[in-house]
């Protein structure tokens, strides 16, 4: 599992994917918060994160499938599969591998949002009047949403040999399990029946409770089932194999 | 021990790339897989390599059944597959080491150093695989499958596209690795088996053909030269001809009479004479020159007319 996890690390910051998808991400988040007048803190006469964390899983929407396509589509366009298959390798290690570092490569561009943490504090006033509390749940939400978009888009990747398809793909899964089953549920048909228990199947459901600052462990075990789920299609698909 | 396969087959759909085969490799020996193209080499090679699971049958290597322990059968296999995968973006030794570290191979660098040496990558060892020519792709390929020190090695048509020069190189270094361990190599030149195999095993459309030592195949192979020739009178004993030196068999085929010949003999002249003797009107007369080639053919031609 660590040969194919340092491998992959070095394959993201040996090519340009790994600059380009930190850089993407925190110039995008950089502009959002601090000089898009509408949404930056300095005009928003309140000292807090929260338009780092509405934005950012729209930012990882397009960002993850885009990490997450290349996993196993590239290597079946090419036929490295057969490489890797017929070393005394699992299944398994090959997508653990391969998921942590591509989940590592994530949480890289994640941890220089930090700098904009302090920035917040030290704007502070008096400094550091800010819901800490709830910034460490919200982090918390958004590690855990890493790892999901990424066990959902490698499921993508799975899925064909071509890239594109493997990031259309993934992005809409993760469209959909985040955001649709709130829409979903406000469905005329569903109202006052079921509601509720469709909007939980969601992760926008999880993640909004998380970054509330209420680390639940229900929602704890929510995001550690959908990351099992999707790794556990992940091997289905790559074990059926013919 | 080595390589057992007992009845392996492989269905897609309705279609059987491999039938019921079975044979056997040993250490110290090199085994040529011979078939046309489509004749199910590759669909073999891939199941004894874990990579396609068998429809029927199976196969041990070195004593594990490739269906219940896959990853001990991994372990002791070496695999070049025939398109040569390789991670185009990586470095020569960047890539050496990856597999090196796959298989959890002690002392890492002094191992890769031998490698390079063993398969002539000394001056590529510093590039990146994506720049590299086919000949040296392919002694990348072969350098990743020796690096653990298998005791079995499958190569699935390992010298395609080569020139001249790098295919005697990779065919010496075949021949060395033979010595001691057990090689499959897949090929449809049959000249090249002819060089490098010590038994042959041709299949076609997924059955086996033959399974026999070069020298038997040989043999086979001069014993078949024969001459045909036809005669104006159709209405004679085929006895009648028992007195020709190194004939060993006459028979009728048709029209033609069939003359087996021993060794490399002409007895051309001497039909000829002998028909003027006996007042037999010669038509036609012609030599068949069996090869190898001839000998593949006609074994893997008849399913294929079919």
């Amino acid at each position: 599992m660590f040969s194919i996890y340092f491998k992959e690390i070095n394959a993201f910051f040996s090519s340009l994917i790994g600059y380009l998808v930190i850089g993407v991400f925190l110039v995008s988040i950089g502009l959002f918060m601090w000089v898009f007048s509408d949404t930056s803190v300095l005009d928003y006469n309140f000292a807090t994160m929260d338009q780092l964390f509405s934005i950012a899983p729209l930012v990882f929407l397009f960002l993850i499938p885009a990490v997450t396509m290349r996993s196993f589509a590239e290597e079946k366009a090419k036929g490295t599969i057969e490489f890797l298959y017929t070393k005394p390798l699992t299944t398994f290690e090959i997508i653990l591998g391969k998921y942590f570092a591509n989940f590592t490569l994530v949480i890289f561009a994640l941890l220089p949002t930090l700098v904009y943490y302090y920035s917040v504090y030290q704007l502070g006033s008096p400094v550091g009047n800010l819901d800490s509390g709830a910034i460490i749940g919200s982090y918390i939400g958004l590690f855990f949403l890493a790892g999901a978009f990424v066990a959902i888009g490698m499921l993508a990747s799975t899925l064909t040999n071509n890239q594109i398809i493997a990031f259309i793909l993934g992005a809409f899964l993760c469209f959909f399990f985040h955001w649709a089953f709130s829409y979903i549920a406000r469905m005329p048909v569903f109202t006052t029946t079921f509601d509720l228990f469709i909007q939980k199947i969601g992760i926008n459901y999880h993640y909004t409770s998380i970054s509330k600052g209420l680390v639940d462990s229900r929602d704890i075990i929510y995001f550690i089932s959908i990351i099992f789920v999707f790794l556990y299609a992940t091997v289905s698909v790559l074990e059926r194999r013919s | 021990m080595s390589v057992i396969v007992q009845g392996l087959s492989k269905h897609f759909g309705t279609q059987k790339a491999v039938d019921n085969l079975s044979f056997e490799a040993h250490p110290g020996q090199i085994l040529g897989f011979l078939g046309p193209n489509g004749a199910g080499k590759t669909t073999t090679m891939k199941m004894l390599c874990c990579y396609t699971e068998p429809t029927e049958g199976t196969a041990s290597v070195e004593g594990y059944d490739i269906k219940t322990s896959p990853l001990l059968v991994r372990k002791q296999i070496g695999y070049l597959p025939e398109h040569n995968p390789l991670y185009e973006e990586m470095y020569v030794k960047e890539f050496l080491q990856f597999v090196a570290s796959i298989h959890r191979i002690e002392n890492k660098v002094a191992r890769i150093t031998d490698i390079i040496e063993m398969t002539g990558l000394g001056k590529e060892q510093n590039k990146i695989i994506g720049t590299l020519s086919k000949g040296y792709r392919q002694r990348v390929g072969l350098a990743q499958a020796i690096i653990h020190d298998p005791k079995v090695l499958i190569l699935d048509e390992p010298t395609s596209g080569l020139d001249m020069n790098q295919l005697l190189d990779i065919r010496s270094l075949i021949k060395e690795l033979g010595k001691e361990k057990t090689v499959i190599f897949s090929s449809h030149i049959m000249q090249e088996v002819q060089a490098l195999c010590d038994r042959v095993v041709i299949i076609n459309n997924g059955n086996l053909v033959a399974d026999e030592s070069i020298d038997t195949l040989r043999n086979r192979m001069e014993g078949n030269r024969s001459v045909r020739v036809e005669f104006a009178q159709k209405n004679f004993s085929t006895t009648m001809f028992n007195g020709l030196k190194n004939v060993i068999d006459v028979r009728k085929e048709g029209e033609e009479i069939i003359f087996t010949i021993k060794g490399n003999e002409d007895i051309r002249a001497e039909i000829f004479n002998f028909a003027v003797a006996n007042q037999l009107t010669l038509l036609e007369m012609k030599t068949d020159k069996a090869n190898v080639e001839d000998i593949f053919r006609k074994l893997t031609k008849s399913t294929i007319d079919v």
